[in-house]
């Protein structure tokens, strides 16, 4: 065993202090795991329970029996399937987008030379660290110039030009795309597309597929871009519908509760399966 | 199968093409915004009149920031909430760690996986979980708090002394996995060697972790801080949603960026909302830098 940080690597060594010390760390690392999943396991609890029970005192653990009648109440106040489409649709768009652009301009940053390529990098790195509420206001007058508020558009197409998309891309084009295999099939007479097509996609398929994740769970959370340019309820995507519930004066707690859960079991489902690849790609930019 | 001459991509302007879509939405989205932000910071403008109603008004807009009560103290809301978050968030994520990397081996993905998991989950979901557990006369949180410490109730969201802790503790919750994850990859760098000699020296592990683990991972430290300042600074989605878009009792939990979604969309103050996000621009850039300089610093006197 190697690279034990804080404990010595010798626990294996037996020892009572090494073997305690090792117990402590399975018991504070469980504690904090229950600590991270405890909220999870009560917004799916109150989602079985209605709004009555789950303002008792003490208010309940377990589950209850109103799931149906709370998805019931939810289906009435918001067009939940409709709006659950709108999340799906942006949400898709936004993966096929993102995934089609900045694998182009990827590829073109990696392996080709054109003028101003640093600075054109160099000013996509840069607009990664500005903080997203510089964007609020001139988002809203473009999107209203254009013409698409309230429309999915203003929530997908923008987003394409990911400056996190373009740097991961950048990077693994630059590390497991052959430089002598684009050029032997330019030599060989194979055209810019078709490279790009039939050899350059096929060898990114790992890091499309962590985009893809990233872009997808992105536009699924997405709150602040709907806020600011959906207008209307039919047209929201779910997690807007699911806060407009919340300003109503009477809250119901277990639709809201159910709705929110219906929201966060893909993204659970997904991360299950996916998450070492998933962890690896959001945490690229720091461990490269 | 091959394209007629004619549509046949010549090497020298495929580079051209293939970055021609990114770019045009780039400088549509990305770049037209930032420049129009700046020229909006000059003029007086209410979206309701057009874009004819615009009118330059020089420094205007920020000078009437730089008096205004709310400008500051959504900024004082927005320093508190950061560092309240932001700090105990690496003060746990850097044991929490070291515990992760010696202990678990086999189960190492699973327990990783928990603890990101409200990274990934929508912030809109967790302001409404956390909405009925800090709830005062029946929220989780005050039972629990009742009846293993005999703590009276107390109103987490209702007053303006307790909503800021209950909303630092939430973005405490959402980001100490994230940085527990940055500090982990860290870790497994360190060769193993390191603390195989320093044990056989009869070092303590408290010594090894402040000897060697914390010095071979103080770059990935300065990423996570950095990471940490820029996020909490622009921390919108968490206070937004927990006080219904307002900012909460006598405007507690009013972050500058809530603030500035009031200006604009609330206010109608376009211009001056674009002012304020210059000049928390400038906030932001001037912190980021100060952390540069407190890591630079001591790594010249270490």
């Amino acid at each position: 065993m190697s690279g034990a940080a804080g404990l010595p690597a010798s626990v294996g060594k037996a020892g009572v202090g090494a073997r305690a010390a090792r117990w402590t760390a399975y018991a504070i690392v469980g504690v904090g795991a229950l600590f991270m999943l405890a909220p999870f396991w009560f917004m799916f609890v109150f989602a079985t329970h209605s709004r009555s029970e789950i303002f008792n005192l003490p208010p309940p653990l377990w589950f209850g029996d109103d799931l149906a009648a709370n998805f019931r109440l939810l289906t009435e106040r918001i067009p939940f399937w409709r709006n659950l489409g709108w999340s799906l649709y942006v949400a898709l768009m936004s993966t096929a987008l993102t995934l089609l652009f900045c694998s182009m301009a990827g590829y073109a940053f990696a392996l080709m030379e054109f003028r101003f390529k640093k600075a054109l990098f160099g000013l996509v790195m840069a607009t990664m660290l500005l903080p997203s509420f510089m964007n609020m206001i001139p988002m809203f007058m473009i999107m209203d110039a254009l013409g698409w508020i309230d429309q999915q558009r203003a929530l997908y197409v923008p987003g394409a030009a990911s400056a996190f998309g373009i740097f991961l891309m950048r990077q693994f084009a630059q590390s497991s795309v052959p430089r002598e295999l684009v050029e032997s099939a330019r030599m060989d007479g194979c055209g810019e597309f078709s490279i790009y097509w039939r050899i350059v996609l096929p060898l990114m398929k790992p890091a499309l597929g962590t985009l893809a994740l990233i872009t997808f769970i992105t536009s699924w959370n997405n709150f602040i871009n709907p806020l600011i340019v959906m207008r209307s309820l039919p047209n929201y995507t779910l997690p807007l519908a699911l806060r407009s519930l919340q300003s109503t004066l009477n809250t119901e707690w277990g639709a809201l509760m159910c709705g929110s859960a219906i929201a966060t079991i893909p993204l659970i489902v997904l991360f299950a399966i996916t998450s070492r690849q998933l962890i690896a790609g959001l945490t690229a930019g720091a461990v490269k | 199968m091959r394209l007629p001459p004619l549509l046949r991509l010549s090497p020298k302007w495929a580079p051209y093409v293939f970055i021609s879509p990114f770019l045009i939405l780039f400088g549509v989205f990305g770049v037209f915004p930032l420049c129009f932000s700046l020229y909006l910071a000059f003029q007086s403008w209410e979206p309701t009149g057009g874009l004819r109603a615009m009118e330059y008004v020089g420094l205007a807009n920020f000078a009437f920031a730089l008096k205004d009560d709310w400008f500051w103290m959504s900024l004082r809301n927005t320093l508190w909430l950061a560092i309240a978050s932001g700090v105990p968030q690496h003060l746990v994520a850097l044991p929490l760690a070291a515990f992760i990397h010696a202990a678990f081996k086999r189960l190492r993905d699973g327990v990783i996986a928990v603890y990101f998991l409200p990274y990934i989950t929508s912030t809109v979901a967790i302001a409404i979980m956390f909405y009925s557990l800090f709830s005062q006369d029946y929220g989780m949180i005050n039972a629990a708090l009742a009846q293993w410490f005999g703590l009276p109730h107390t109103d987490w969201l209702t007053s303006a002394a307790h909503i800021k802790p209950a909303i630092a503790f939430i973005v405490f919750w959402r980001y100490v996995g994230f940085n527990t994850v940055l500090y982990l990859a860290a870790m497994q760098t360190i060769p193993g060697e390191l603390y195989e000699a320093a044990t056989l020296d009869g070092a303590s592990r408290l010594r090894q972790f402040l000897h060697i683990t914390l010095p071979g991972i103080r770059p990935m430290i300065f990423f996570g801080v950095t990471l940490s300042v820029i996020g909490g600074l622009q921390l919108f989605e968490e206070p937004f949603i927990l006080t219904g878009g307002k900012g909460g009792p006598q405007q507690a939990a009013m972050t500058s960026a809530v603030y500035l979604f009031r200006e604009a969309f609330d206010f109608n103050d376009f211009g001056g909302a674009s002012a304020m996000s210059w000049l928390l621009f400038l906030v932001v850039a001037l912190l980021t830098w100060i952390t540069n300089l407190a890591f630079r610093t001591r790594r010249g006197a270490a």
